[in-house]
């Protein structure tokens, strides 16, 4: 076999290799859209469940996971960014950025169960939060604290030092520095960072179930204070809870909650291209 | 000279992070309104001095440093300075072209912003006035609202020239400012600098031995890090006093 042969041998398995990644995931997704399609409705997406919730909708379910979502934007979001800038910006190599830097990959290996356990001790029962929606976005946020780090950190490195160099030079302070030259160009992947580490606590079920969730509401949460239904654990719930559940409604729970993450994904996505899209440089 | 020097160097170390020393008992005076260059060959330490003295070696950390900088008869690494107020005064232009992203407006107005003017009539002033000193306004006057970018290396070169200017400062340093120019761009920069010394004094590092004799009212030779000879350009370029000025004058090595 010559070289260029051997080469293209070569191309194409890499290629298919990489071909088979897409497979599962399209699998994935359209099953979930064949068989869940047929549940949604208007009254599915807004109407409390009835009948033990085998009819009606998963509205309190998909408010309950909105107001995670945001919930976890709040608690994790400006800590994460703060976090990020100090590491990349002003701390040199010392003892506590290692520790710091060390804590981050620890955190980002721990089991989401744990972070449930953690969350369960430290906020629902140490703070006397209860099982509350602040206890669960808590949870979660710290949860999405690494991953939003470090990529932000990783975001904020990738604006070229020159840009920082010549705006001290005319006598602008760090801080403006870092306001009007790092900060700008570094928003894209800042944005990125953040929008992945949301539709991933987005999706989270354990962290849930012993600091927010609960298995079935009456009525709809009425302060942060209060226990919330939430798309992932209510799935998981239906499917293996009660009794006679029509499959219909866990595909259908199941194919919002993925259109709910891949939206957030889609503006991710989106963001970044138009931001990247101004780049002079 | 009867003036008092604007910057006076007196004994100066400075050693980096690898332990390599960069500079070793460097001691200079420099006055208002007159081009100073400083030149040898790579590594003798132009650059490193040149950053000192407007303190951006403080963005490395590791290095140490012994002796004296004063600017007016003041120590410039003394606590109560302000490294963002010295840098308004000793202002840097870089050997790559470096605008920042935005309209060349934004670039020349930069600095000016960042000292917290808001006033556009200044603004435009500053702009105006700085463009047409650094020899650029009539290239750009049509399209001022345009990214930097869209210039040409040597245009980006004299709006860099031109954003150190709107801070009317009293020190431009140049670190090799004309390496990545054409000879025409270079020589409308070299021009530009006979303008530029009645209003502001010029530590320069050259791009050759003969545009530092170009341009030179007086010149230091660095070598290893220690600076051996300064004279009036004149004089260095045709009689050197030290065999080893003489000998990288001359081409012998370097």
């Amino acid at each position: 076999m010559s070289r260029q042969q051997a080469q293209k041998v070569i191309v194409a398995i890499i290629t298919a290799i990489a071909a088979l990644v897409v497979i599962p995931t399209i699998l994935v997704i359209a099953f979930i859209v064949i068989q869940g399609i047929g549940a949604i409705s208007w009254e599915f997406l807004t109407a409390m469940p009835r009948n033990g919730m085998r009819e009606g909708g998963i509205m309190p379910a998909i408010l309950g996971t909105v107001l995670l979502t945001f919930g976890t934007f709040i608690a994790c979001i400006p800590l994460a960014i703060g976090t990020a800038i100090y590491l990349a910006e002003y701390a040199g190599e010392n003892r506590l950025t290692r520790w710091v830097r060390l804590a981050i990959v620890n955190l980002a290996g721990i089991p989401s169960i744990v972070y449930g356990l953690f969350g369960l001790g430290a906020f629902v029962l140490f703070l006397k939060l209860g099982t509350s929606i602040l206890a669960g976005s808590l949870t979660l946020g710290i949860m999405t604290l690494p991953v939003v780090i470090s990529t932000a950190e990783e975001a904020i490195l990738a604006v070229p030092q020159r840009f920082r160099v010549v705006s001290l030079s005319l006598g602008a302070t760090r801080w403006q520095t870092i306001r009007h030259q790092v900060l700008p160009h570094a928003l894209p992947g800042i944005l990125t960072g953040v929008i992945l580490g949301l539709s991933r606590a987005a999706g989270e079920t354990a962290p849930l179930l012993f600091t927010v969730a609960a298995f079935y509401l009456p009525d709809l949460p009425a302060s942060w204070f209060d226990q919330t239904m939430a798309l992932p654990y209510h799935l998981y719930v239906i499917s293996t809870q009660v009794p006679d559940m029509p499959v219909s409604i866990q595909y259908g729970t199941a194919l919002v909650l993925l259109l709910f993450v891949l939206s957030l994904t889609l503006v991710a996505a989106i963001v970044r291209t138009r931001m990247r899209r101004r780049r002079e440089w | 000279m009867p003036m008092e020097p604007l910057l006076s160097i007196k004994n100066l170390y400075f050693t980096y992070e690898d332990e390599i020393e960069a500079l070793r008992g460097i001691d200079l005076d420099i006055y208002p309104h007159e081009v100073f260059v400083l030149f040898g060959p790579s590594r003798s330490g132009k650059t490193t001095l040149l950053r000192l003295l407007n303190r951006l070696s403080d963005l490395k950390t590791g290095c140490s440093r012994q002796g004296l900088i004063e600017f007016k008869g003041k120590n410039i690494f003394a606590p109560d300075v302000v490294a963002s107020d010295l840098r308004r005064n000793i202002s840097m232009v870089f050997a790559v072209p470096s605008p920042l992203p935005g309209s060349i407006y934004d670039n020349l107005t930069y600095g000016l912003r960042m000292a917290g003017i808001r006033d556009t009539t200044v603004l435009d002033e500053q702009v105006v006035k700085s463009l047409q000193q650094a020899a650029l306004w009539d290239e750009v006057k049509d399209r001022l609202h345009k990214s930097a970018f869209t210039l040409s290396g040597g245009q980006q070169q004299r709006l860099c020239i031109a954003r150190s200017l709107a801070l009317e400062p009293e020190v431009i340093l140049l670190d090799n400012p004309t390496s990545g120019l054409d000879p025409l761009s270079t020589s409308v920069v070299e021009d530009s600098l006979q303008e530029l010394k009645q209003h502001y004094c010029i530590i320069m590092v050259p791009h050759s031995v003969q545009q530092a004799a170009r341009i030179a009212d007086r010149a230091g030779f660095m070598l290893d890090g220690e600076l051996i000879e300064v004279e009036r350009g004149a004089t260095l370029f045709t009689r050197p006093r030290d065999q080893r000025t003489e000998d990288y004058i001359t081409g012998r090595f370097g």
